[in-house]
């Protein structure tokens, strides 16, 4: 038993209480037992079990050949994941940080997105490439960054990014068993978040999900910002106004189907991500939403994001990081009165 | 093994000299004048696809052609010591190889046609696609026979670049990789002297390249690239171990680039006609066929037929590379996710209303 599988709590409805990186755990876990060709590598993902012990255990469990630790060296990584994809396995790949996910970032742009569209289909990569993302745990410069824009720009991939550990539990799974790359990005500041998890349960890649029946406005979030928009739900509620919250959960491909109709209901909406708001998938989400709603909306999409600075260092990342009073203060400025 | 037997020899092996000649070696034996009787029709073929494909480049059928005339020594060799199930990982300057390996001409050509970026199903001939960001492939290559050691098969990897793609990051990490799981690839440096117009001096300051191999663990080897005999050794051994469990080995050829680095090059402007005759003497055909001839291993006859074989598949290719082919705009959107997106499923519709109103004369 993994130190990950000690600290989950049975519960008697068969679903567990568990922290995302347990989740993730149990994921990894599931589909190397599953299936045969799933090898996870990686930095510290042997007997360390991970920087955030997302791997906690697996070499012990399943033998150094599944779960293993590289050089350093993260264009290696993600290239020889690659070629391992090529002759028939299933790679799972670890970033150790988002912003030490650069050296390999060539890789991922000129040959996991594009091989399948090169060879008109006869290659596929099913690599997953898990990268801790974003802030809010205090992380020194080039620990914590906000990376998903390159990533959801980029055809050919495909950008998960869970915020509970239910969906981060499934769609894991759904995406090591995904015949295409897969950028799983995991909130590191929800790594320890506990949640619900049933293990039976499957959750669809590209699909988004409303988290939050409301009336008023839609709030759109994804990955860290989905608990700032559920607590900005709350606190508008107390002042009498009904904020529905979605779940973007996937990036690319992005659901317009629930993000139309779930802004469609309510006329009104608010981007939430913590990235640099400048050419960010914030962007993207407000002018998707203005293109394909705006007969429907009474005021301008809003967005609330992060300042178009270089990540903010520690002690300074709170006056970055958007927050719910943030998020209130756009919800106030959606034309009331029209 | 000690870094010093993993060290290469100071001099290139030669088993063949620019004379025609045949140089003693106790290491390494040149192949049975029957079967290097075969590599010079290889070669025979290699030289004249460099020349059609140069013809067609100046004729506007081929958008762009890296030749590799001079090197045809190297293309031949790096395909002959391979068994069907192993695999080359090209770049672009390859495309003799990737033909040497079986694949149609015009499929080889559908990359520096502008037809497609790949064209031909990587699995049918065991070659990866060909690479153009340098040193990419080389470890897609230590990934793959990582794979199939992990899976218990055979196979030996056979990973190809050009001496400036040694400065690149990606260089040192499939090196490191390979030797630290002890992996069954052969590094194969075709050293040209030239990274477009850079010169080998500015790339390295290293004499040799295959010296670096003892760096990582791993033996290295340099060899005269003009000389079939000593390449089908040299890469045979470096095979031989690879599929025998001795891990990787890096390959250094030295030859030359005899054309500009593309059509879109002027090497005039960086080197002078001196060199490029020197090396013109040293030209792997012209050896091998000394050597065949004073053997006796090869006759008018023969020549003959290899010509006649060369002739054919260049107008095999001159023929298929003037037809002109109506590329399919739906392969812009079909091959990007094995399931197609709702946002491509949008954008292809909105394409195909474009490319019907423009047939009614509607959109000019
Ligand atoms: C990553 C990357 N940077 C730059 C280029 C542009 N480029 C194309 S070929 C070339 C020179 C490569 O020289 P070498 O590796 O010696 O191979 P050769 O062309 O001589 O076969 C350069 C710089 C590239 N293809 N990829």
């Amino acid at each position: 038993m993994t130190m990950l599988q000690e600290n989950s709590a049975k519960v008697d409805t068969g679903v567990e209480t568990m922290s995302m990186a347990a989740a993730l755990n149990r994921a990894l876990a599931d589909e190397l037992a599953a299936d045969d060709c799933v090898v996870v590598f990686g930095e510290d993902v042997g007997a360390l079990g991970g920087v955030f012990r997302v791997t906690d255990g697996l070499t012990g469990q399943f033998g150094e050949k599944r779960c293993f630790d590289t050089p350093v060296a993260e264009s290696g990584i993600v290239g020889t994941a690659v070629g391992m994809a090529m002759n028939g396995l299933r790679p799972i790949v670890e970033m150790q940080f988002d912003a030490f996910a650069y050296p390999a970032f060539e890789q991922v742009v000129s040959h996991v997105a594009k091989m399948g569209n090169r060879t008109r289909g006869a290659v596929r990569l099913p690599i997953v490439i898990r990268i801790p993302y974003a802030g809010g745990i205090g992380g020194v410069e080039h620990h914590c960054d906000s990376s998903e824009a390159y990533y959801a720009h980029t055809p050919g991939l495909t950008v998960v990014a869970p915020s509970t550990p239910q969906d981060a539990y499934s769609l894991l799974r759904e995406a090591i068993r995904f015949p295409d790359p897969v950028v799983f990005l995991e909130p590191k500041k929800l790594y320890w978040a506990k949640g619900p998890v049933d293990t039976s349960s499957t959750a669809e890649i590209g699909k988004a999900r409303v988290i939050r029946e409301g009336t008023d406005a839609t709030l759109v979030a994804y990955g860290t910002s989905v608990p700032i928009a559920l607590e900005a739900a709350d606190a508008a509620a107390a002042e009498g106004r009904s904020l529905q919250v979605v779940d973007l959960r996937t990036l690319s491909p992005y659901d317009d189907a629930t993000i139309d109709a779930a802004v469609r209901s309510t006329g009104r909406a608010v981007v939430i991500a913590e990235a640099p708001g400048f050419a960010s998938m914030a962007s993207e989400i407000a002018a998707r939403i203005s293109e394909r709603c705006f007969s429907w909306l009474e005021a301008p999409v809003r967005r609330v994001t992060g300042f178009d600075i270089p990540f903010a260092p520690p002690r300074l990342e709170h006056f970055y990081l958007p927050d719910v009073d943030r998020v209130l203060d756009a919800v106030d400025s959606l034309n009331w009165d029209s | 093994m000690s870094h010093r037997q993993l060290l290469p020899r100071d001099v290139p092996v030669q088993l063949i000299n620019a004379d025609g000649k045949a140089d003693s070696d106790d290491v390494y034996l040149a192949a049975s004048p029957t079967a290097l009787t075969d590599g010079y029709r290889s070669l025979v073929v290699s030289r004249r696809i460099n020349d059609q494909c140069y013809a067609l480049v100046r004729q506007g059928r081929l958008a762009v052609y890296p030749s590799s005339y001079g090197q045809e020594a190297c293309q031949v060799a790096a395909v002959s010591v391979l068994d069907d199930g192993d695999w080359l990982f090209p770049t672009y300057r390859d495309s003799v190889s990737l033909m040497l390996r079986g694949i149609a001409p015009a499929d080889a050509l559908t990359l520096l046609r502008g037809d497609w970026h790949c064209g031909y199903n990587p699995h049918e001939f065991r070659v990866a696609p060909q690479s153009t960001p340098l040193a990419t492939q080389l470890i897609h290559a230590v990934g793959f026979a990582h794979a199939a050691v992990l899976k218990g098969e055979p196979t030996v990897v056979m990973a190809l670049c050009g001496d400036g793609a040694t400065s690149e990051g990606d260089f040192h990490e499939a090196m490191n990789f390979a030797a630290v799981f002890h992996l069954p690839v052969v590094f194969f440096v075709q050293n040209n002297r030239f990274a477009i117009s850079v010169p080998f001096s500015k790339q390295s300051a290293a004499e040799s390249l295959a010296h670096k191999a003892a760096g990582y663990g791993m033996p290295g080897e340099q060899v005269d690239g003009n000389d079939l005999a000593a390449l089908l050794a040299v890469l045979g051994i470096a095979v031989d171990r690879a599929r025998s469990g001795g891990g990787p080995t890096l390959v250094e050829a030295h030859t030359y680039r005899m054309q500009a680095h593309t059509n879109a090059d002027d090497d005039t402007r960086y080197r002078d006609s001196g060199e490029v005759q020197a090396w013109a003497a040293r030209d792997p055909l012209v050896r091998l066929r000394k050597y065949l001839r004073g053997k006796n291993a090869l006759d008018d006859a023969e020549e003959t037929a290899f010509a006649a074989e060369a002739d054919e598949i260049a107008t095999t290719l001159r023929d298929a590379l003037n037809t002109d082919v109506q590329p399919d705009a739906g392969e812009l959107f079909r091959h990007v996710y094995a399931t197609s997106t709702p946002q491509l499923d949008e954008q292809w519709a909105s394409l195909q209303g474009e490319l019907e109103r423009s047939e009614d004369g509607a959109k000019s």
